[in-house]
């Protein structure tokens, strides 16, 4: 049986509500998981278990947040990511969009693209 | 005073589950500051939530920890849920089960039951429910240095483990 777009969502929905005790209406699909909902460190290590028990998958925590990438100076220089970095960010999150961030390469801002709709998407095709 | 708030293991099954107990007693300076009488109100001393919570991290991070011989250093990083339903009272025994649900290189999250036997008829009752996480903190270090020696397992850790008849191992992480 696969599972749809809709049904990704709002399962993604329920873990983060309960990874990050935030209330069901914050969880909109545009939602950024650090800047909106307060997502720490720990809690993308508390994601990925939860996203792995719910949806019976397995996820490596660097597939899903590239922080080896952010932490490499062969990808950044002076805090903001090289063409060389944005190169592999996409082939690492080919389902995530980078373009905003693609504006500014700040490694601070990099959180930004987690939004609750690029989680599920990520997720989706991780289903297959 | 010392900072162990369990006060014996009685299961260890590697990186499944933990249960440990504590003996909850009068003699603990902390109860007579939660609750003092005030104005016509007697005392009521019960052991704080947080310090049942820290029972159970300390019950926890022995199972993580001992999941791969105490040679990663096990820092709990969030409470995730701790819900409460009853207080423990001087002459209690508080028993914590605490199971891992998921483990990794990175870290752990567990589920934790708090269990209150009363000391009157020996009966059980759940009286918190506690899911924690923890951190491999050397790696999720975000820039951090830390010591070489495992200054998460100290010989308090140890010492309680082989009082309650685990062998620790036999030598963890030393500068």
């Amino acid at each position: 049986m696969t599972t749809t777009q809709e049904e990704v969502l709002g399962k993604v929905q329920e873990v983060l509500v309960d990874a990050l005790g935030v209330d069901d209406d914050e969880v909109s699909a545009e939602a950024k998981l650090v800047a909106d909902l307060g997502a720490e460190s720990i809690d993308f290590l508390d994601i990925v278990f939860r996203l792995e028990k719910a949806f019976g998958i397995k996820i490596e925590q660097s597939e899903l947040f590239p922080d080896n990438v952010l932490n490499d100076p062969q990808y950044v220089v002076d805090g903001k990511v090289t063409d060389n970095g944005m190169q592999e960010l996409r082939r690492r999150l080919p389902h995530t969009s980078l373009d905003e961030f693609d504006k500014s390469r700040s490694v601070d801002e990099f959180s930004n693209v987690f939004t609750v709709d690029a989680i599920a998407k990520f997720v989706q095709n991780k289903l297959g | 005073m010392r900072w162990i708030w369990i006060d014996r293991i009685i299961e260890l099954e590697t990186a499944v589950r933990c249960v440990a107990i504590k003996n909850v007693s009068l003699a603990e300076d902390v109860l007579h500051d939660h609750f003092p009488a005030r104005g016509s109100r007697p005392p009521r001393p019960v052991l704080p939530n947080t310090l049942i919570i820290e029972g159970m991290a300390q019950t926890a991070g022995i199972l993580v920890g001992h999941a791969n011989d105490f040679v990663e250093k096990v820092i709990l990083a969030k409470i995730a849920k701790a819900k409460f339903t009853d207080a423990a009272r001087p002459g209690d025994t508080i028993r914590y089960t605490a199971t891992i649900e998921r483990l990794d290189t990175m870290g752990a999250s567990v589920t934790g039951i708090v269990e209150r036997v009363n000391p009157l008829d020996g009966g059980r009752r759940p009286m918190a429910s506690i899911e924690l996480m923890f951190s491999h903190v050397d790696h999720n270090r975000s820039g951090l240095a830390f010591p070489q020696r495992n200054f998460v397992f100290t010989d308090l850790f140890m010492d309680l483990l082989r009082q309650s008849g685990f062998a620790p191992p036999e030598s963890i992480g030393t500068d």
